[in-house]
C-alpha cells in the first residue's frame, strides 16, 4: 500500500478506506477545552480514571498514579466525573 | 444431503452454520428470533464453532459484525423491521468500510400501528446503504443464498455486504421440505474467508479515518459502485459453480416463468411470487398469455436484464409489497427509470398490496392481471398506483 501523500489515482487506492498512516499520528489534544490535573495528594491509585477513559489517553506510572496523555486527551472530564477521591480537576486551557 | 422438514428461520440458521460463521452478533425480534435461537443452540451444543455475542440492541449488533468482519471473521446476524431500521446508521458504515457481512432479514411492516407480518418497506428503504439485496422465494432459497452471498461479498471484487429478505410468516415460520447439503461440499464450495485488510496489531491499520474533500472521499464511494457493478456477473458465476456442486439452479437477478410469450408480465419479489405463478398457470390453461417476472436482487438494479425480460411484453404490471410515501412503490419507481430512453418500452402500472402481511391471494392477482388486460385493451391507465383491496 502506498503512503497517502504519494496517492495520484484512484488506481493507487486500496479498496476499502484504510491507510498504513497510523491514527497515533492524528493528535487530537488540540480539541481540548477543559484540561484534567492530577493531584497526587488526593490519588489512591483506583485506576477508575484509566479505566474509564473513552480515548486510552491515561496511562499508568510505575507508582501506580495517572499520567495523562495531552497529545490525545480530548478533555472530556470522564475522568474527572468518575475520580472517588476528586483527585482530578478540569483547568480551563489557555489560562 | 439430507431432506428436512424446517422453517424459514431455521433454514437462515442451517445457512450461517454450514458457512462456518465465526462471529454472530444477536439481538431478538419477532419473527426473525427463532433464527438466532437455532444459532445459539448451535454453538451451545459444540455443532458450530463461533463466538456468540449477546448486544444491547440492533445497532450494537451491527457495530460487533462490522469489528469481527475487519478482523478477518467471517460473521453474521439476523434482523426484521424495527431492528433492521435502527441498524441503518452502521449498514452504511459496513458497505463504507467494505466489510463483506452477511444478515437474514426477516421482511415485516413497521410500526406505528404495530404489525408484525410480511413487508418489504423494511428492506426497501435501505436502498442506499450500499448493501446487496436479495429477497427469497423458498427456505431452500433463504439457505442457498446465504452460503453463495458469503462466496459472493467475499470476493476480492466485490468486498460488501449482503441482505437476504425472507417473507414474515409466509417463509420465516412456515414449514418446507428442505435440501441441507453436506458441510464436505459447503466446504469446498466455501473456503475459508481470506480478508484484504484484516486488522492486525504487528500491522497496525487506520479503518475509514478522515478523508477530506480534495482528497480519496469520492473515489472510496466511486469505488464502491464500480464493486455494485461487478455483482451480477459474479453472482451468475457463483450460481453456475453452485449448480455443479449442488444440482440446484438459480438463474441471476431475476426468475422468469413463462415470459417468452406473454401478453401481460407482472413483476413481483418474496414468498408471494408462488401464488403469482399459481394465478400464471391457472391463466395459462385458458389460454391467456401471463407472465411472472420474479426480482430476486433489488440491490444491485437488474436493470438491463429487466428490460430484456421485458422486451416483448405489451403491458407490465409491478407489484410492490412496500410504498414510498409521498411517492410510488420502490420496485415501479426503479423500473420506470430503467425503461426510460429504452424503444418500444411496455407501459407499466403500480399495484400496491400485501401490505402490513394482507393476505394475497390468486383471486388478488387475477383481479391485477385483469386489471392489466384491460389498461392494455382501453389503452389507458386511469390509475398509475393502484392499491389493491383497500377499504375505501
Amino acid at each position: 500500500m502506498k503512503k497517502l501523500e504519494k496517492l495520484s489515482s484512484i488506481k493507487d487506492l486500496p479498496e476499502a478506506p484504510i491507510s498504513n498512516v497510523p491514527s497515533l499520528n492524528q493528535k487530537t489534544g488540540t480539541w481540548r477545552v477543559f484540561r484534567p490535573e492530577v493531584d497526587k495528594d488526593k490519588c489512591i491509585k483506583c485506576s477508575i480514571c484509566w479505566r474509564c477513559c473513552p480515548d486510552i489517553a491515561i496511562d499508568v506510572d510505575e507508582e501506580g498514579f495517572p499520567i495523562i496523555n495531552y497529545d490525545y486527551c480530548k478533555g472530556c472530564g470522564i475522568c474527572a466525573h468518575e475520580c472517588p477521591k476528586t483527585a482530578i480537576r478540569m483547568e480551563r486551557e489557555g489560562k | 444431503m439430507v431432506k428436512k422438514i424446517m422453517t424459514g428461520d431455521i433454514a437462515a440458521a442451517w445457512g450461517a452454520r454450514l458457512s462456518r460463521a465465526e462471529v454472530i452478533a444477536a439481538y431478538p425480534i419477532t419473527p426473525q428470533t427463532i433464527i438466532v435461537e437455532k444459532l445459539a443452540q448451535f454453538v451451545s451444543d459444540g455443532e458450530l464453532k463461533a463466538e456468540y455475542l449477546h448486544v444491547e440492541s440492533e445497532h450494537s449488533a451491527m457495530a460487533a459484525c462490522i469489528a469481527a468482519s475487519q478482523t478477518g471473521a467471517r460473521t453474521f446476524t439476523a434482523t426484521s423491521s424495527q431492528g433492521l431500521v435502527l441498524m441503518h446508521e452502521l449498514l452504511h458504515w459496513a458497505s463504507g468500510a467494505r466489510t463483506p457481512v452477511v444478515m437474514a432479514n426477516v421482511n415485516r411492516a413497521l410500526a406505528p400501528p404495530w404489525n408484525v407480518w410480511v413487508e418489504h418497506t423494511d428492506m426497501m428503504s435501505q436502498r442506499d446503504t450500499g448493501w446487496i439485496q436479495f429477497y427469497a422465494e423458498s427456505n431452500q432459497e433463504v439457505l442457498d443464498t446465504i452460503i453463495m452471498s458469503y462466496k459472493l461479498c467475499e470476493d476480492k471484487e466485490i468486498q460488501l455486504p449482503a441482505m437476504i429478505g425472507l417473507d414474515a410468516f409466509y417463509l420465516s415460520h412456515t414449514s418446507e421440505i428442505v435440501d441441507i447439503p453436506d458441510q464436505d461440499s459447503v466446504d469446498k464450495f466455501l473456503p475459508q474467508y481470506d480478508p484484504m485488510y484484516p486488522l492486525d496489531i504487528e500491522n497496525p491499520l487506520s479503518i475509514g479515518s478522515l478523508s477530506m474533500p480534495h482528497q480519496w472521499y469520492s473515489e472510496f464511494r466511486y469505488k464502491i459502485q464500480e464493486a455494485m457493478e461487478r455483482v451480477i456477473p459474479k453472482l451468475n458465476q457463483i450460481e453456475e459453480e453452485f449448480y455443479k456442486e449442488f444440482g440446484r439452479k438459480y438463474t441471476g437477478p431475476l426468475e422468469l416463468y413463462n415470459t417468452d410469450d406473454a401478453e401481460v408480465v407482472l413483476i413481483v419479489s418474496g414468498a408471494a411470487a408462488g401464488t403469482v405463478k399459481e394465478t400464471v398457470d391457472i391463466f395459462r390453461k385458458k389460454g391467456i398469455k401471463v407472465g411472472l417476472i420474479r426480482l430476486r436482487m433489488f440491490r444491485p438494479f437488474p436493470s438491463e436484464e429487466l428490460n430484456k425480460a421485458l422486451s416483448k411484453a405489451l403491458f407490465v404490471g409491478v407489484i410492490d409489497r412496500s410504498f414510498s410515501f409521498g411517492h410510488e412503490g420502490a420496485i415501479f419507481s426503479e423500473l420506470k427509470a430503467s425503461l426510460y430512453g429504452v424503444k418500444h418500452s411496455p407501459p407499466i402500472k403500480n399495484f400496491i398490496l400485501g401490505i402490513g402481511g394482507r393476505d394475497i391471494t390468486t383471486d388478488t392477482i387475477s383481479r391485477v392481471y385483469n386489471n392489466c388486460f384491460n389498461c392494455l385493451k382501453n389503452n389507458k391507465i386511469d390509475n398509475p398506483v393502484e392499491w389493491i383491496d383497500i377499504r375505501v
